[in-house]
């Protein structure tokens, strides 16, 4: 009873949504598909409001293998505040599987950030964590 | 006095250098002396989250092995690394662990840094400041007030890297009241705002300023309502963030009432009669508010 349920739920990705399914997979190290939808990241996060997707739905497309989930800016606005990696009732870490899509990016140097477009004045007010911090995470 | 390493971090020695000089008076007043790590480098202010980035971690574990040097020679009593920054914290605290946790790893980064004086153990222990001041006690600190700050009510934020994720927490993780504790040993009245513990847009401030006035707004709303006078900080950056993107709050929205942030060592400092000349940089001057109190207070009314 209980195999024949799991056959029927199962949905099978075709070899290239599932090479990038497991390639977020392995720079994350999060099991993306325990991901049930439950939608708390996106009801926690306080970004939600400014991005393209929920992070749920950026968890969905993960788990499917949607490559084009890198041309939403979701991952980019996320600032790594963990409020989703405490509440998941999954055990998942949401931050994580964002900073692995921000690194496919920059690993294709694609970079988010354009330095030159921060001002001396700006760069002079910053902190330095803020500079630092925002040059780990958008620059590669 | 115990004396125990202590690493500062770049903004602590630059921006928020208020943070660091109230930090060390308020310490060597409770009896402890904070020793400053000699070559000390920038942590990287962001823990890396993917799986193949060792190298990243090279940055937070030479801190560490400065540590062990320290610890070596007669110059510290408490081995343990005391860290204020917030986001300092996290990073260090989280590269020690995938240490710990992954004698594999750290081998790798061992043999990486095969020129340093000696390898890493893995056995550094990393406390923040709020954690030492808890340790210390709420009655220690009660006892060394010499003007209690009555009647002025503080809003204690929190933000991110203190509390999440729960493995480096220093406290509950949706619930923290470390900073209440203080608060009131200090006199002063605590005021609850509903969004101390959301997140005030970090290294977003870089390149979306609307987008982390917006957040700052809010949390500043939530202040407001519950009647504060000021907001303490224990990060750098929700610190900058608080009070520097209320300028692009206050032009984006009419009813933005302004609300100045200092760090918790900033008010104990005044609390325990050590000075209220820190300097720091603020947008919104809390000096007009503290002076008063401090005059109402030695006045004696």
């Amino acid at each position: 009873m209980n195999e024949r349920f799991l056959r029927i739920k199962r949905i099978v990705l075709g070899p290239r949504n599932r090479e990038f399914s497991k390639k977020v997979e392995e720079l994350s190290g999060e099991t993306v598909n325990l991901c049930e939808q439950c939608g708390t990241c996106s009801g926690s996060c306080p970004m939600v409001g400014e991005m393209d997707i929920t992070p749920s739905f950026m968890m969905r497309m993960v788990q499917l293998g949607e490559e084009e989930v890198l041309e939403s800016k979701t991952f980019w606005i996320c600032a790594s505040c963990y409020t989703c990696s405490v509440r998941c009732p999954r055990g998942i870490d949401p931050a994580k599987v964002a900073e692995a899509l921000r690194q496919i990016k920059l690993r294709a140097a694609l970079d988010f950030l354009d330095i030159s477009k921060i001002t001396e004045e700006e760069a002079k007010t910053l902190p330095q964590i803020a500079l630092v911090a925002a040059l780990r995470k958008f620059t590669g | 006095m115990t004396r125990m390493p202590y690493y500062p971090g770049c903004t602590l020695k630059t921006k928020a250098q208020n943070y660091d000089l109230s930090t060390r008076a308020v310490f060597r007043e409770l009896g402890v002396d904070l020793v400053e790590l000699p070559r000390w480098n920038c942590c990287g202010a962001v823990f890396s989250l993917v799986t193949d980035d060792l190298l990243r971690q090279v940055a937070p574990i030479t801190n560490l092995i400065r540590v062990q040097e320290l610890q070596g020679t007669d110059s510290v009593d408490d081995p343990r690394l005391v860290v204020p920054c917030a986001m300092c914290f996290n990073v260090l605290k989280r590269a020690n662990a995938r240490m710990k946790d992954n004698p594999e790893d750290l081998k790798k980064i061992n043999d990486f840094l095969y020129l340093e004086s000696q390898p890493y153990r893995g056995e550094v222990q990393i406390i923040h400041t709020l954690e030492l001041l808890k340790e210390i006690s709420a009655k220690r600190i009660k006892e060394q007030v010499k003007f209690p700050l009555l009647g002025l009510k503080v809003s204690p934020y929190y933000g991110c890297n203190l509390l999440r994720p729960k493995d480096v927490a220093i406290d509950n993780p949706e619930n923290p009241s470390i900073l209440e504790g203080i608060t009131e040993a200090l006199g002063a009245k605590v005021v609850f705002n509903n969004r101390r513990l959301r997140c005030c847009g970090s290294y977003q401030t870089v390149s979306e300023k609307g987008l982390v006035a917006d957040l700052v707004y809010d949390i500043i709303k939530g202040a407001a309502r519950a009647g504060a006078d000021l907001i303490i900080t224990a990060c750098p950056l929700c610190s900058f963030n608080l009070d520097w993107r209320q300028k692009e709050a206050m032009e984006a929205h009419s009813d933005h009432k302004l609300i100045p942030v200092i760090y918790y060592t900033e008010l104990m400092a005044l609390a325990l009669g050590i000075g209220n000349g820190f300097g720091g940089e603020h947008f919104v001057d809390p000096q007009p508010l503290l002076q008063k109190f401090l005059e109402k207070e030695k006045g004696g009314i």
